[in-house]
Formats: structure tokens, sequence, C-alpha cells
């Protein structure tokens, strides 16, 4: 059993002047190592608790611990250190005149020493293969390139959590899938603990586990599998289901039976040629 | 439009005044616009003329790019010299008419003022076409350091700076976007009376205001994220370093000044 990392306890919010709580009795735990996938409709509090994390907003009720702290105005800044964001829209996140300068300027931020940053950056932008573009201005990447970037920035602080604030979401499938590949790579070599915030339902189906937020309410939790088996009530949130699902459910419209446990694409395969030879 | 505006563009090239050290840039910048106004004689502005083609010269820039970005301040220049060279009066007097003579004086002076702008121009322009946009703001933060003492906040005026910098070809980009979804449902920006064009701005401007908040309140909760707390224990990437170069051209901006002001003063 890896140790946990991150423990919410009832945490509430509202903003100022929200009519309703944007977060009410949130709680859960994360262990170190874990890929989560967040999803929710919009309004749900996906963000609003992605901010929580790394006191960018204070609950009004509730405790949030990282690492053994408990997250509070001393703590704060340590706990910043831990956990490191990556926002949705990859301009207005984007700091620095120049690809290494903002790369920088996390580390910057943090006092490190000027000869131990540069070795940081160089494999930093290494890692999320943006090396060669370390003296270009940001008017000259794409969407995708300013996410590596932003990405670089955060590996080189070295963090044990990173959250992906929906920062595929204005991404083009390729971009998207680009970014979450180095994301899996470097979780790999760090063990680090991921949380992405997603409407991306097929990375969801990737995660270790998902949480489903639903009017700043935790619905439910769990591996994908048994998330996306209450299928239905998925779609009644407004919320997508994975591919292999809706196959499923037009099969059984067609009058084929399908198993009733959640399948991956490689399961549905194998049980789709398994019943034609059955046939 | 703004490929016309040779002011505040910057184009990278290998050369001595390149690679000189921003801050000396500025400072030789300011300073000869101050020397600039101690020369009262032809004698004087041949050797400022000297060490301006000099720098031009040497920053391998054609000469033809600073005269392209002096057009668009001709009429600036020409008036001036020509409201000069018809109301000074003194010397000898060639041609009246009413309140307007042209008398040799004038000429001088008109010749003067023609030789300070045009000299004050080349300097700017060597400055900005050959430092690029963040060394300047380097350069000032630099420069501004002694003022912290006195309570001035130089490292936040940098960061503002360098911040505005990084957004000026993202917004213009947003103002451009705005503009033709702007169009597409109808709005007219290059007709009708002046008033009407003024109208025209607001559904340009209030989506560029809005967007900047936004943009504004994003960037400080991913500054924020990322450590940021202002000046206070931080450590800095770029680092600025004076070379050989640089005590060569401050040299010889003392020769000159010694220069000048040999020739004011005998």
């Amino acid at each position: 059993m890896s140790k946990e990392i991150i423990r919410v306890e009832g945490i509430s919010f509202r903003y100022p002047n929200g009519e309703h709580n944007a977060l009410s009795n949130v709680s859960f735990s994360i262990n170190q190592g874990e890929w989560i996938a967040v999803i929710g409709p919009n309004g749900s509090g996906k963000s609003t608790m992605a901010k929580m994390l790394n006191g960018l907003l204070v609950p009004f009720a509730g405790e949030v611990h990282v690492n053994g702290m408990h997250l509070n105005d001393e703590t704060v800044w340590a706990v910043r250190k831990t956990i490191g964001m990556v926002f949705q829209n990859p301009d207005n996140q984007f700091v620095g005149a120049t690809v290494e300068d903002d790369v920088a300027f996390g580390l910057e931020n943090n006092g490190i020493e000027r000869n131990e940053m540069k070795q940081r950056i160089q494999s930093a932008l290494e890692q999320v293969r943006m090396h060669h573009f370390m003296k270009k201005e940001p008017a000259r990447l794409s969407g995708g390139q300013k996410q590596r970037v932003a990405i670089a920035g955060i590996i080189a602080l070295l963090p044990d959590v990173i959250i992906l604030d929906e920062a595929t979401a204005m991404l083009d499938p390729l971009g998207r899938e680009e970014i979450i590949n180095v994301v899996r790579e470097i979780k790999e070599k760090y063990n680090l603990t991921v949380i992405s915030i997603t409407h991306d339902i097929d990375e969801a189906n990737h995660a270790d586990r998902i949480l489903v937020f639903q009017e700043g309410e935790l619905r439910y939790q769990g591996s994908p599998e048994k998330i996306f088996s209450v299928g239905d009530e998925l779609i009644n949130m407004g919320l997508d289901i994975p591919f292999t699902h809706k196959l499923k459910a037009a099969l059984t419209t067609k009058g084929v039976e399908v198993p009733e446990e959640y399948l991956n694409e490689e399961e549905l395969i194998q049980w789709l040629s398994q019943s034609l030879l059955k046939m | 439009m703004s490929d016309k505006i040779l002011m505040g563009r910057y184009i990278q090239l290998e050369s001595v005044i390149h690679q000189l050290d921003p801050r000396t840039k500025l400072m030789a910048t300011f300073y000869f616009i101050l020397i600039v106004f101690l020369a009262d004689n032809l004698l004087a502005y041949g050797v400022l003329l000297g060490l301006i083609l000099l720098a031009v010269f040497l920053s391998d820039i054609p000469i033809g790019f600073f005269l392209n970005g002096l057009k668009p301040m001709f009429w600036i220049i020409f008036f001036t010299v020509i409201f000069q060279v018809l109301f000074t009066q003194g010397g000898t007097v060639y041609f009246q008419l009413g309140p307007m003579m042209i008398t040799s004086l004038g000429l001088m002076n008109g010749l003067y003022i023609f030789l300070r702008l045009f000299l004050i121009i080349m300097m700017s322009t060597i400055l900005t076409l050959t430092t690029a946009p963040l060394e300047l703001t380097d350069g000032i933060e630099h420069l501004m350091r002694p003022l912290t003492k006195l309570g001035f906040p130089s490292h936040e005026v940098a960061l503002m700076l360098s911040i505005a910098l990084r957004y000026v070809p993202t917004l213009l980009d947003e103002a451009q976007t705005i503009m033709n979804a702007q169009r597409a449902r109808g709005v007219e920006f290059d007709e009708g009376s002046i008033m009407d064009r003024m109208k025209a701005i607001i559904p340009i401007l209030v989506p560029l205001f809005i967007s900047a908040f936004n943009r504004a309140e994003e960037l400080a909760t991913a500054m924020e994220a990322r450590g940021y707390q202002g000046a206070e224990g931080r450590t800095k990437y770029r680092q600025l370093a004076y070379g050989k170069n640089d005590l060569f051209a401050l040299t010889l901006l003392g020769i000159v000044t010694v220069l000048i002001l040999f020739l004011r003063f005998y």
C-alpha cells in the first residue's frame, strides 16, 4: 500500500455572491502514484476543488492535508512546492518572454541557484521535447507546444503531484494525446500523482480512479470499470461515456446480449470475436 | 500597419552593437540625447554624425533601413524646420513677408533642429533595432535598481514591463479576432463620419478590456500556483555582464563629449 499524499475532509466552499455552495462536504483521499480523473458537468465544482488543494482558494469548512501537512497560511508555500498545476488556457499562464524564461519563472520564485536552474530547465524541456524551442517567444508556439512548456515549468520544480485543470481542453485531438503521453511518461519516471480534471472521457478511461462531481458534491468514486457501468446515470448528468460502452448499448437495442460488466477496448474485441465464434 | 513602424522593432543579428550590454546601450542613448543639445556648431554636429554612422556601420543593418524608419517622422521634422526657418529673426534678412522672414540665423537654426531630430531618432532606432525587448527590460531593471533604496519598486516595474511586452502580440491577435468577429456581425470600421467611426471602436474595446481582465486573473492564479511571492527570495535566470566592448563604447562617448565641449567653448 503506497502512502497517502492528499486527504480532503469535508470541505465546503461558496464564492462571494454565489447562490449555491460551489462545493459541499467533499471528502476523499489520494495515494501517491495514482492517476485520478475528475469528471463532472460544467459548474460541478471540479476546478474549485483543484484550487483548494494548493490553497489558491480557502474552504470555509473542512480541512485539506497534503503530504502530511495541514494546509493553512503557514504551510501554503510548502504545499505549492508539492503540487504543480497546469491550467486550461495556454496563453494565460505563460509568464516568461521566452520558453526558457517561462520554465525559469517557478525556479526563480523558489530561489534555486542559477547553475542548477540551467540544468533543470534543460532537462525539463528535453522531457517534454521542447528543448529546440528554448529561445522562442510564446507567440511563435502552437497551443500544444505552450502546454508542453507549462508542463516543463512544473516538472522543473520536481513536485509530487501534478494537477491538470482541463489542460488539454483547448487542444486538438493530436495535441491532447501528446500532452497526456508526456505526462504519463513523466509520471512513471518520478512516480508522480496526477489529478486530471477533464471532459475527455477516453482519457478518464485510462485513469486508476475516477471522481465524479455534480453540483458541488462528490457523487461517485471508483475505478473506470465501476464508474462507467452506471452508464445511463452519467448520461443523465450530461456526461459522455466511452466508446465501448456506447457500442454495448447500441448492440443491446439490436437485441444482442452483452455482458453486464464494463469492458475496455481489448476486452470488447475479444468478447466480440468469441461471440462470433459461438454464432 | 505595424510593418511600417520601425521604432520598437528588433532585428536579430550578431553584430558588435547587438552584443553590447543593454545597459550600455540604454545609457549611451540617453547620454547621446543629452550631448546632442550641447553641440552648437557644424563641426560638433559633424562629430556626432560621424559617431552615428560608425554605430550604424557596426550594427550590420543597412542604412536604407534606418532612412525608411525616418519616413513616418518626415512631416514632424519638416514642419518644425519650416517654422524654425520662417519665424527666427536675426542675421542677414534675405526675404520678408509680414511676420515671416527668412534670415541667415533662421536657416542656421533650421539646419540645427533638423540635425538634432535626425541624430536623436537615429540613435533611438539603433537602440531598438539592436536590442531585444527582453534585454531592454532587463537593462531598465538593472539601471533602476539603485532606486530601490529610495522605496522605488524596481522589481515590480520590471515584471510589469516584461509581462506587458510578452502580451503585446497576444493582445494584437485578439484585437484582430474581435474586429473580424464584429465585422462579421455587420460593424463598419472604416466608413461614416468621425463620430460613427469612434462609436464603432466600442464593440472592440469593451470585449478587449474584459478579456484582458480575465487574462490578468488567470495569469495571477498561475503565477501564484508556481510559487510567486514577490521580489524577496528570488534568484535571477538572466544575468547581464559588461564586456570589453562596453568599455570601448563608453570611452568613445567620453572622448566625443570632450570634443563637443572643446568645440563649444573654444
